[in-house]
């Protein structure tokens, strides 16, 4: 493999949140503080969910395969559970914060909620993405040769897309899941919910061997998932009021 | 420990003098390096966890004085605090991950730190026993033992500071520095190279090390600009958690990471504790605090420097600014988070969440007791919220976390 796969796959990965990051974060201290508390809300999601698999699985014991499948998938889905409870967790925090914020500067302009939407849904997303992906990419430097008993031979390739994906996606999931917060809309919600454990669930099928060893890259996912989402979501998109728009782009 | 800088309180000691301050003024920090040097086969653990103290103290006088400017209201002081808070953050975010993104990055490289060779006379109790009890009973042992020398030393410290020993400081300081800045960068550079297996003849080695040891003592200890400063105080602090994550025994390393993060609760606050009283001993005298083992954020002196001295270089030319103010940070607990991240990455079975973790955590901690500091306008510990939650994250992560995330990871399951 070597260092072309290494930063091939690093770069899929990791590239548009680090372009996200030097382009909307850096400029900002206080939005660097946000992304960090938001990576470490779904550090302690993560840490739960663990927990919960960790000790179901030492109770009911995995000693067959299936039984060690479905605790996996069980693990799954109480963790994408509980990260959504830790995102409404985060929304309550910032609402908090924003407002304690505005009572001491009222000078100063605060944070919009929209922009901590998507501070917040880039610090899930990048330590989403890189707790999934890096002890991958570090394997990916030492010597060795994909597919060598019969895997996939793009196993780097596919994990660096999805990475991307999930990372994306979480950036959306914020957006969409504060949009609804902030206009009482709790459908929205259930919405997030669904379509997280509807990404997570894809690959479930292919974890069953009948299904075929070559899982299909899911990119195609996450545009159909954007278009679907509601009008206000592709408008929050679009409107940053705090992110600096090039003089020769803003309107007259 | 953490305190703010008041550009007030430099206003008054404003002088020429002020300009070589960081050349003679004295240090507990410095008192505590001094005997360090003193003593032969000193351990540089202790070395730094005096030097943890001394953090503490020296952070302690600025601490008390808040940002502002005499003659504002009240009011304004505290929205300018706050202001600027948040860019307080930062200015520690960026040295700290420096610091341990240079201790990972060669642990994770350079194998010598992660060899066995030895322990250090303050940890004089082995761990290769048989027995689960038997080990715990040794690193506690070991603990107890470098916590009564940190503790002993401090309290020594106070004592000698209180008598205005300072040349016996200043000297100890300037040995302990000599010999972080030529020993220990010229056997790191001595690995580095025997890793990469990059020849290098012994002139060359020697212009190298003299170069940067001559330009390293020279910034800390005397003038210099303010970002070469802060590079090579994150240089020694990074050197100095490496020699611990090598000589400390494993179950003792976390042992004493969280005793010490209990001694620096109590030795800050509690009304007796030491640095505290070396905190108001510095204050009733007036004096700033030693800029050699403290990490600065901003420039200190800014009116009388821009004054009296126009001409002077770097650091001082900055015009004079109010919301200026900085933020100070100790080099223990520099040390003590690259010690914690540094451990992670060694011994996490090559694993990075674990890395990761604890450096989020230490981030997040951080930012809490930044948060207090704002509140509550005085010397905090900076070690206890971010070494707690660093501990806590190493084990949880290192033991429940880590299975999941591999089990996900090789069924290319995400979350």
């Amino acid at each position: 493999m070597t260092a072309a796969v290494f930063f091939g796959c690093a770069f899929i990965a990791f590239g548009p949140a680090l372009a996200l990051y030097i382009f909307t974060i850096v400029t900002e201290p206080l939005r660097i503080i946000f992304l960090i508390i938001g990576a470490f809300f779904w550090l302690v999601s993560l840490l739960f969910s663990s927990l919960i698999w960790f000790t179901t699985a030492t109770l009911i014991g995995n000693k067959d395969e299936p039984r060690e499948k479905y605790l996996l998938i069980f693990g799954v889905l109480i963790s994408v559970l509980i990260q959504e409870m830790f995102r409404f967790a985060y929304y309550k925090l910032l609402k908090k914060a924003s407002e304690g914020l505005k009572t001491i500067n009222p000078y100063e302009k605060a944070p919009s909620m929209r922009l901590l939407a998507y501070v917040s849904g880039l610090g899930f997303g990048i330590m989403s993405g890189v707790f999934s992906f890096v002890n991958t990419l570090s394997d990916s430097l030492g010597p060795g040769t994909v597919g060598i008993h019969g895997d996939p031979p793009q196993f780097f390739l596919y994990s660096a897309f999805m990475t991307l994906v999930i990372t994306l996606l979480h950036v959306f999931w914020g957006i969409v899941f504060f949009d609804g917060c902030e206009k009482k809309k709790w459908y929205t919600l259930l919405v997030v919910l669904l379509s997280h454990l509807l990404v997570s669930a894809l690959h479930v099928g292919s974890y069953f061997p009948n299904h075929g060893s070559n899982p299909r890259p899911l990119h195609w996912k996450r545009r159909v998932l954007t278009t679907r989402l509601p009008k206000s979501s592709v408008c929050i998109l679009m409107n940053f009021p705090s992110v600096n728009t090039p003089m020769s782009l803003k309107p007259k | 420990m953490l305190t703010f800088m008041a550009s007030d309180s430099e206003e008054e000691v404003c002088d020429e003098r002020t300009s070589l301050m960081s050349a003679e003024s004295p240090t507990p920090r410095s008192c505590q390096d001094g005997r360090q040097g003193l003593e032969d086969g000193e351990s540089a653990a202790q070395w730094r966890s005096q030097e943890s103290e001394e953090d503490h103290e020296e952070e302690d006088p600025d601490r008390y004085v808040c940002s502002g400017v005499p003659g504002r209201p009240p009011g304004l002081e505290e929205e300018l605090t706050l202001k600027y808070g948040a860019k307080h953050v930062i200015m520690l975010f960026v040295p700290v991950t420096l610091c341990m993104i240079v201790v990972v990055a060669t642990i994770k490289s350079v194998r010598f730190y992660t060899e066995k060779n030895g322990q250090l006379i303050y940890t004089p109790f082995s761990e290769d026993t048989p027995s689960v009890g038997q080990r715990l009973l040794n690193s506690v042992l070991n603990t107890l033992i470098m916590i009564s020398v940190i503790v002993t030393m401090t309290i020594f410290l106070v004592v000698l500071y209180k008598y205005r020993c300072y040349k016996f400081i200043h000297g100890w300081l300037i040995m302990s520095s000599l010999m972080l800045l030529f020993l220990f960068t010229y056997i790191y550079l001595g690995e580095v190279l025997k890793t990469y297996n990059v020849a290098m003849d012994y002139p060359t080695l020697f212009l190298t090390v003299w170069n940067f040891g001559a330009v390293g003592m020279v910034c800390i200890h005397w003038k210099g600009p303010l970002v070469l400063q802060q590079a090579y105080l994150i240089m020694i602090s990074a050197l100095m958690a490496l020699v611990f994550i090598k000589y400390l025994p494993e179950w003792s390393a976390w042992v004493i990471l969280g005793a010490i993060s209990v001694y620096d609760l109590v030795a800050v606050l509690c009304p007796k504790g030491p640095l505290r009283m070396l905190v108001e001993t510095a204050q009733e005298r007036n004096e700033p605090i030693f800029p050699a083992l403290i990490y600065s954020s901003a420039m200190v002196w800014t009116v009388g420097m821009a004054k009296l001295d126009p001409s002077s270089q770097g650091a001082l030319q900055l015009p004079y600014d109010p919301e200026m103010g900085g933020v100070k940070l100790g080099l223990g607990d520099f040390i003590f988070y690259s010690v914690l991240v540094g451990k992670a990455a060694a011994t996490g079975s090559g694993d990075w969440n674990t890395t990761l973790a604890c450096f989020v955590a230490i981030l997040i901690g951080l930012c809490l007791t930044l948060l207090l500091l704002a509140v509550f306008k005085k010397a905090l510990p900076a070690l206890p919220i971010s070494i707690t939650f660093g501990l806590i994250f190493y084990f949880s992560t290192d033991n429940l976390v880590r299975p999941f995330m591999d089990t996900l990871a090789s069924h290319q399951l995400y979350i």
